[in-house]
């Protein structure tokens, strides 16, 4: 489904990606850790789009089609979602119009109808029910005022209405307290399927223990350093990083 | 990329055509320009005004010539040659009608194309006539579309009032000035003039010189007006200027709502709007002035575009009653308005939510004045500026709080939203309290469009000329929400269409 390489990306004449190289497959869940710095969020940036990283070197394909030429909402309407490791505030904004907008945005793109007001709320009751999602933060402004965990929950809602291909989660344990932790785990295990992928940016094993992944990965300095199965997370909250340098 | 080509991006998106530019082609009585005693005898004459409203002129006309050019405002005031403009336009053949059949087809054309329906419908409220008779909102909700009756002003004169019949059964006056002027003289007589002195300003006492017609509202003693009124006005005619002039009277216990919209064409020159707007509210009284003020802002470089120099001011003057401005600002070449108001009844109350842009080489001055001389009079002012392009957007407020007005309160909220790295956001709130009782509030702030906010849209599949829309109808949000709901979604997308050109 994914597949990356050689990738060299940089921000601000800092060069932080490195030759990177990293291949998902539908129905996978790969892990991705690694020391502060070692440019894991700029990984789901530059997969996402963001502006201020260029990509200096390598390729990305999703499907097969380059999603480095495309725009951020067009990569975003082929199917790759980030949840951010500090998503935004946007006043003013309630929560259900922006997640409105948004799927019918994505549906256009698949060549389906704008879903009606009515089938927008029952699929929004749902996912709120899959993902334990408190339905007064539905109706409030676009995270204004949510607390850290409720962003992170709020993430996890958006991935849960808009069904990606490829989920990116930018450290949504962090933050979490630990009956959020097991709810939002649940939640991503009901969402995963044949057809889809994730990639878990994390810190903690715990998470791990939850969301079983098929592989994981240590970045460091802009490249993966090694790769193995979920054992080892454990190794590495054991060992640490240094080893691997 | 680089920080700056994002901001290059919110710049530069290409400049969007005003939608109302269009000119119609009527045949027009137009006087020519310049500015005289015989100018302001002949519009008396062509309306035919009794003595004392001419002679009101006329002392008017006196004092205009001894006043001169505010300087107070923050901005270059451009020259003004009054006797460059044509004080009087309206199309030909146009002579009282006495129904909607005999106005000219080309006229409510016109207002047809500006979304202006001219026509009665004929079922009352509770039955739905068709499709064009509800609202959907954005969640899809359904509702009735209010009943709105409208007094279309085109160039100098009224070309059409609807719904009169219906509210004359409710003891309502709804007609153009000029027939008040014919018909009520004593409550013209009374009221006029009696808010906005002749003398208040130089565009006032030009406007009380010269106006040449606008709406007037009286909604007698206990009564509910049952639909919003509204009047739109539209320039046409080349190098005129508008002096329309609005007088609302709501006696003890009544209640209105108020609307207030506008257009031009688009043309090279400079027009000039010197408009005044004039509300009494007796005891007990409650009005609700609205405004989508959308004249013709210029071209990106700041050719042509409507000088808007508007002087708006109600009178709480019984005990309890209330008065509400709302305002959503986008067009102009140059706005320089203050809707204020003076709380003189014990308990009374004034509001001021205002959303103004500016864009392109737009200038907005705009802002209120809480005028407290009553006891446990309060006050409310709301004000969102947008700036995008080269835009300058001024807050400028005055909240006075007279000797006897004892427990008087403000509360002011100035938000600044900045588009691009070229556009400036300046905020004046001034204060003058001669009572120790007062409690006075005001927060202020400024935040940049944030590239992190459009990323986060884009990153969810919404564009970001889509994204900007969303963030800045937010950013507006409490103050479309304070419009009439048909009107909200009228304003959101008019917010959309005017930033269209400058953000991305
Ligand atoms: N706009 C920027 N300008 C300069 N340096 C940047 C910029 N954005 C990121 N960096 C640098 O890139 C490097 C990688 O950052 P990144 O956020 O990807 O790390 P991370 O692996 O996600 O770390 P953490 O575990 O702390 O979240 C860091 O050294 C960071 O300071
Ligand atoms: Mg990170």
């Amino acid at each position: 489904m994914l597949s990356i390489k050689n990738l060299h990306a940089r921000v601000e004449d800092k060069e932080i990606l490195k030759g990177l190289n990293l291949e998902v497959k539908a129905g996978e869940v790969h892990a991705i850790m690694g020391p502060n710095g070692a440019g894991k969020s700029s990984l789901a940036s530059v997969l996402a789009g963001r502006e201020n990283y260029e990509v200096t070197e390598g390729s990305v394909t999703l499907d097969g089609k380059d999603i480095l030429e495309m725009a951020p909402e067009e990569r975003a309407r082929e199917g790759v979602f980030l949840a951010f490791q500090y998503p935004i505030e946007i006043p003013g904004v309630s929560n259900i119009n922006f997640l409105k907008t948004a799927l019918n945005e994505i549906r256009t793109h698949r060549g389906l109808d704008p879903m009606t007001a009515k089938e927008f709320l029952q699929k929004s009751k749902e996912k709120q029910a899959l993902v334990e999602f408190d339905a007064k933060l539905v109706n409030r402004s676009l995270n204004e005022g949510f607390s850290g965990g409720e962003k992170k929950r709020n993430e996890i809602f958006q991935l849960a209405m808009l069904e990606p291909k490829l989920a990116i989660l930018d450290e949504t344990d962090s933050g979490l307290d630990i009956d959020a932790l097991r709810i939002v785990s649940r939640g991503v295990n009901k969402l995963r399927s044949e057809n889809n992928a994730f990639i878990l940016i994390t810190h903690y094993q715990r998470l791990l223990d939850y969301i079983v992944p098929d592989y994981v990965h240590v970045l460091s300095d802009g490249k993966i350093v090694k790769t193995g199965g979920k054992e080892l997370a454990l190794e590495l909250e054991e060992k640490g990083y240094d080893w691997l340098k | 990329m680089e920080n700056n080509t994002d901001t290059e991006f919110l710049e530069s998106l290409a400049d969007k055509e005003y939608e109302h530019g269009f000119v119609t082609n009527i045949e027009m009585d137009i006087l020519p320009p310049g500015l005289n005693e015989d100018t302001i005898r002949f519009i008396s004459a062509k309306k035919n005004e009794p003595q004392w409203m001419l002679e009101w002129r006329l002392k008017a006309y006196n004092a205009f010539l001894k006043m001169e050019l505010p300087t107070w405002q923050n901005f270059k005031m451009p020259e003004m040659n009054f006797q460059g403009i044509s004080y009087y336009a309206a199309p030909k053949n146009t002579p009282k009608y006495n129904s909607l059949d005999e106005v000219d087809p080309e006229l409510l054309a016109t207002f047809e194309k500006l979304g202006i329906p001219l026509n009665e419908r004929k079922k009352l409220l509770g039955v739905k006539d068709d499709e064009a008779d509800v609202i959907t909102d954005e969640d899809g909700n359904v509702s009735e579309r209010p009943l709105v009756a409208i007094d279309a002003v085109f160039d100098s004169v009224s070309v059409a009032t609807t719904y009169k019949e219906e509210l004359k059964k409710h003891g309502i006056i709804f007609c153009s000035i000029s027939e008040a002027i014919q018909d009520h003289p004593e409550l013209v007589k009374e009221y006029i003039g009696s808010v906005v002195p002749q003398t208040d300003n130089i565009f006032a006492a030009l406007n009380s010189a010269v106006f040449s017609d606008g709406s007037f509202v009286y909604i007698p003693k206990g009564v509910r007006c049952p639909m919003e009124l509204s009047t739109y006005f539209r320039i046409n005619a080349e190098n005129t200027g508008q002096f329309e002039r609005t007088l609302i009277i709501a006696d003890e216990g009544a209640y209105v709502s108020y609307l207030e919209g506008c257009t031009a064409p688009q043309r090279d020159e400079h027009q000039l709007h010197a408009a005044i707007v004039e509300i009494v509210a007796h005891k007990d009284a409650e009005v609700k002035y609205s405004t989508v003020q959308n004249w013709y802002p210029g071209d990106k470089d700041g050719l042509g575009g409507v000088y808007n120099f508007v002087t708006k001011r109600g009178i709480c003057k019984g005990a309890n009653s209330i008065i509400s401005w709302t305002q959503v600002e986008t067009g102009s070449a140059i706005t320089w308005k203050y809707p204020s108001v003076i709380l003189q009844g014990d308990n009374s109350y004034g509001e001021f939510y205002s959303v103004a842009v500016a864009k392109g080489k737009q200038i907005a001055d705009t802002g209120t004045k809480m005028i407290h001389i009553g006891k446990n009079t309060r006050s409310r002012i709301i004000s969102k500026g947008i700036s995008a392009g080269n835009g300058q957007n001024s807050y400028r407020g005055l909240v006075s709080i007279g000797a006897k007005a004892d427990n008087a309160r403000n509360f002011t909220q100035c938000d600044s939203m900045l588009i691009g790295d070229r556009c400036g956001a300046h905020t004046f709130p001034y204060i003058d309290a001669k009572n120790p009782t007062a409690t006075l509030e005001h927060e202020a702030t400024t935040s940049k469009i944030g590239e992190d906010q459009i990323f986060y849209l884009n990153a969810r599949g919404i564009d970001t000329e889509k994204a900007v829309e969303m963030i800045v109808n937010g950013f507006a949000k409490e103050v479309l929400n304070k419009l009439p709901m048909e009107f909200a979604v009228e304003a959101q997308k008019l917010l959309a269409v005017s930033l269209e050109g400058s953000v991305g």
